[in-house]
């Protein structure tokens, strides 16, 4: 049987949230009702003309820049024509063959390799509005009747079109998963995938391992998380591998991706390859981008994810714990940062967050934003391990008692009766009952079998209900038995 | 007196400001005119008779409360009707638009409606702008007031025969390639393309996005300098607008010609100019070296290829411009059982035939496969025709032809053949490519008692410099004659 790879290229939509739309003054907003925020030039009523807003194109030439991206003096807009009812001027303005970011590129990490994955190009375009189609398969085909929404109509969106790098659907994810970071990092766009703020489709294909030439491609649309662009890809790469395994073949189309059964289904055949007319939109001058505005963009670049996480790794914290503490919740990023800005210990504060409050929000279905914990209390945490108030385990429950809103963690620690016996003579009386109490044991370690120090050890800690520092129970035992 | 309806906007101004006249009268005058007229002529698609009666009014009450908004000030204004008017039917001559009130007015409109003008109604035009001769229009054509059995010229051959007539002072039409100059030079007035992107086209329902451009039609070469004041300068709402203050473009009217060096095309100085036109075009140039300009022949030859590149490049972006018409959300739509066939029906019966000729020659140009011999090469072409005339500017400067290679022909005589339809803007539609300016100016009548053109190019934003030379012209020419329908001898009947 021939081994397969995959080969996957990914296209992005970002819709920017820019106080107006890209060529006209409507506001940019979500949840109004329908087709109140639109004007003639949104609903390209006849004589209605755009003007570029220059907020979009600093919101794009952010995005190009983060993702390392040369970014063209002079590029255009074109006319991409196409009927389609939600597209009112039936062309869409976007750009062609000099878009205004190209060549840049992220880098993603998955199952500790990293990969680089290039960025053929980014652009700027407008959206479309929405169509709801009534009644049928819920498609325009078999709709009973269709209502149109114009107020997406013309919000700016950018398009980031990766090279053909990607090789499988960890890495499809993985790609997903760090635009949307580097994307919410700047603040351009909420980056929603769930509400369409940033959408994916994935060019999927397979072809024998080590072979030069790609294979056909199959489009996916309709991936409307990060979990889907995964199952999406992997799905596809599976058909695609099980189709020509049975003799059969790829042809180049767009398929649907179906998030209930699973599976993709085919869409349309692109057989005949659409003909988009691409010309120069006369209504709109070139796009000039000076050398002063470019690099007043790049020097007031937020610090980026790959960034943060090198930064974090510095401070003690290892590589999976920065990639979560950097990862899409942003509360968790924010509680580190705050910790680490009050001189909290780096790698107990990010283990903390990235182990056991991930775990208890899961378990409690609580987002850890909507919990009292702040920065201060990791820092008094870290400070209780440290001048060993509590013991580690100790530390992890009273991190949940103070995420249930039990109090602050010396709260917490007293009230549910954690703090460590700091008096020796204490913990040296239970050592000795202990030891008295297992002398065949005692007898083994003196005859040189460790094995029951550890049991002995245990016992201890069991006596003064965790309370006892670990470290200091081993010591004595092993000064009284001479293990 | 003389009948209000026959003034120009500079004696009327004064009139209005002597006490002599009120804008009422003035208005009525015209609009008297066009009951005269129109069933003779139909330049109108819709008058607007009380909102004319009301903005004279208050222009009237304005005027004696000392709120003088200048030259325009109580003038009564007619509106080429692909210039969207807020609640007046906009139709652009077209089925598909019939019944259309736009919710915006352009940014022509509201610029002339600050200055205190009176708009009159919306005129006549070849569908979306699309004709030489305003027969293209799906509510039935213009005729030439000179003679009723003639074509006025297109596409703004209402805006054209309603100032030759009387039923404006003054009017605006849109030139994308010869429109304003053409039905100018066939009707016997003064007509102005403005250097593209000094008058903002947002609100004009788009021909060809990058040769569209709005200008004056009015019955002297000061009236077209005055009209073009009050609606050039930038707008924030078309990227293409110049930016930059707006000149006087009266300032150096009278300065004549003495030391100018004016250039005769000499490619549109042939065999292919009827020779009655030729001969008067000619004595004309004689004319301005007596007045002292230095008058050289200069040779564009690419001018030959500018029609053959112009029938590309707009088609082409006329495709595009024209899809927003799909029965969706404003204008005719027709029954279909899917979307698809929705659109395809309402544009098949919203479209005329010219209209329809053109999207499919211009989607046909841009299509993969045939972009690069078509568009690609028409652009390259458009490029060159512009490095030649600049390079003409350099030693000339201003450059002078015919406007129409004819006078006004005869209704239906070239509606069975589009390209000799084409060949009517020969003379008008190199510097749309180039996108400079250019006037025309009557000189005189043909030995069919037609009037003949004299047009006046200069470089972009050179239009001081090109209303000086038109404005010699005008002294020269002299030109009194009025239509027959601009009588008030003419009975409806
Ligand atoms: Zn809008």
């Amino acid at each position: 049987m021939t081994d397969y790879e995959a080969v996957i290229g990914i296209e992005t939509h970002v819709e920017l949230m820019t106080d107006s739309k890209m060529f006209c003054g409507c506001p940019v907003k979500f949840g109004e009702p329908p087709n109140t925020t639109t004007c003639p030039v949104c609903l390209g009523l006849p004589g209605a003309l755009p003007v570029p807003n220059s907020e979009a194109i600093e919101g794009i030439l952010q995005i190009g820049t983060a993702l390392g991206c040369q970014v063209a003096d002079t590029s255009f807009f074109h006319r991409k024509n196409y009927f389609y009812p939600d597209l009112p001027k039936n062309y869409q303005i976007s750009q062609y063959d000099v878009p205004i970011c190209h060549d840049g590129e992220i880098q993603v990490e998955v199952d500790g390799e990293d990969t680089k994955i290039g960025i053929t190009r980014v652009h700027m375009e407008e959206d479309t509005g929405k169509s709801i189609h009534v009644g049928g398969g819920g498609r325009i085909h078999d709709a009973e009747y269709s209502l149109l929404d114009f107020n997406r109509s013309g919000v700016p969106l950018v398009e980031i079109v990766t090279e053909p790098d990607i090789r499988s659907a960890e890495q499809a994810r993985a790609y997903g998963a760090e635009l949307q970071r580097i994307v919410r990092t700047l603040g351009v766009s909420d980056a929603r995938l769930e509400e369409g703020s940033m959408r994916f489709d994935a060019n999927v294909s397979i072809r024998p391992a080590g072979a030069a030439e790609l294979g056909t491609r199959a489009e996916v649309k309709n991936v409307n998380s990060l979990r889907s662009l995964q199952r999406a890809v992997a799905f596809e790469i599976h058909r695609q591998i099980e189709l020509v395994e049975s003799g059969g073949v790829v042809v180049q189309e767009t398929r649907h991706w179906n998030e209930d059964s699973g599976k993709t289904t085919s869409m349309r055949s692109k057989e005949e390859s659409e003909d988009y007319r691409y010309f120069q939109e006369p209504d709109l001058v070139p796009i000039e981008v000076s050398a002063a505005w470019r690099d007043a963009v790049r020097e007031a670049l937020p610090e980026l994810p790959a960034a943060r996480r090198a930064r974090y790794q510095g401070l003690g914290v290892d590589a999976r714990v920065a990639a979560v503490l950097v990862g899409s919740e942003d509360a968790i990023g924010d509680l580190f940062e705050g910790a680490m800005n009050a001189g909290g210990d780096g790698r107990l504060i990010g283990n903390w967050l990235s182990g056991e409050a991930v775990a208890w929000s899961r378990a409690e279905e609580v987002a850890i934003g909507d919990t009292p914990l702040v920065p201060a209390h990791l820092v008094e945490l870290a400070e209780m391990v440290g001048d060993s108030t509590l013991s580690a385990s100790a530390a992890k429950q009273v991190l949940a008692g103070v995420l249930a809103g039990e109090g602050t963690p010396g709260e917490v620690a007293e009230s549910r009766d954690l703090i460590q016996i700091s008096d020796s003579s204490v913990i040296e009386a239970e050592v000795d009952a202990v030891l008295a109490g297992h002398a065949d044991a005692v007898a083994s370690i003196q005859a040189g079998d460790n094995k029951p120090f550890g049991f002995l050890v245990g016992q201890v800690m069991r006596a003064t209900g965790g309370k006892a520092d670990p470290k200091q129970v081993s010591d004595l035992i092993r000064a009284k038995t001479g293990g | 007196m003389s009948d209000p309806a026959d003034l120009t906007i500079a004696a009327a101004g004064a009139k209005l400001r002597s006490g002599e006249l009120s804008s009422v009268d003035l208005t009525e005058a015209v609009l008297e005119r066009a009951r005269m007229s129109e069933s003779h002529l139909h330049a109108y698609l819709t008058l607007d008779q009380t909102g004319a009666r009301e903005k004279a009014t208050a222009a009237d009450a304005a005027l004696a409360a000392g709120d003088d908004r200048g030259p325009l000030h109580g003038i009564p204004i007619a509106l080429k009707d692909n210039m969207c008017t807020k609640g007046i039917e906009t139709t652009a001559s077209s089925q598909i638009l019939a019944g259309w009130i736009p919710p915006y007015d352009a940014t022509v409109v509201s610029r002339l409606q600050a200055a205190g003008s009176v708009l009159v109604g919306k005129t006549n035009l070849d569908e979306f702008a699309m004709g030489s001769s305003t027969e293209n229009s799906a509510y039935g054509a213009t005729r030439n007031p000179w003679n009723t059995d003639t074509v006025p010229g297109g596409s703004s051959g209402g805006s054209a025969a309603a100032v030759a007539t009387g039923s404006a002072l003054a009017a605006l039409g849109s030139d994308t390639g010869g429109s304003i100059r053409q039905p100018a030079a066939l009707c016997g007035v003064v007509g102005v393309k403005p250097t593209y992107g000094l008058v903002s086209r947002y609100g004009l329902i788009a021909f060809a996005s990058s040769l569209d451009q709005i200008g004056p039609f009015t019955r002297s070469v000061e009236d077209s300098a005055v009209l073009l004041e009050a609606i050039a300068g930038h707008d924030i709402h078309d990227a293409t607008s110049i930016r930059g203050e707006i000149p006087n473009f009266r300032g150096s009217l009278h300065h004549g010609v003495a030391g100018l060096k004016i250039g005769v095309i000499k490619e549109l100085s042939g065999p292919e100019i009827d020779p009655e036109v030729r001969t008067s075009v000619s004595k004309m140039h004689d004319a301005l070296a007596d007045a002292g300009a230095e008058v050289t022949e200069v040779s564009l030859p690419s001018c030959e290829y500018g029609l053959s590149a112009y029938y590309l490049i707009a088609p082409a972006e006329c495709s595009a411009n024209l899809a927003r018409f799909d029965g969706v959300r404003f204008g005719l739509r027709s029954e279909g059982a899917t979307t698809e066939e929705m659109m395809a029906a309402t544009r098949a019966e919203g479209f005329g035939p010219e209209v329809i000729r053109r999207i499919l020659l211009g989607t046909y140009a841009l299509s993969a496969g045939y972009y690069d011999a078509f568009y690609g090469q028409a652009q390259r072409v458009r490029t060159l025709i512009r490095q030649q005339f600049a390079a003409a500017y350099e030693g000339v400067d201003v450059l002078v032809a015919p406007t129409s290679p004819t006078t006004a022909f005869e209704i239906g005589a070239k509606t069975d053949d589009p390209i000799a339809m084409y060949y009517a803007d020969v003379c008008t539609i190199p510097i749309n490519l180039t996108g400079d300016p250019g006037a025309s100016i009557p000189i005189g009548l043909d030995s069919a008692d037609l009037p003949i053109g004299y047009q006046v190019m200069a470089p972009s934003l050179g239009e001081e410099r090109m209303f000086q030379v038109a404005q010699a012209v005008e002294d020269i020419a002299n030109f009194t004659a009025r239509a027959p329908l601009a009588t008030s001898e003419v009975v409806s009947p």
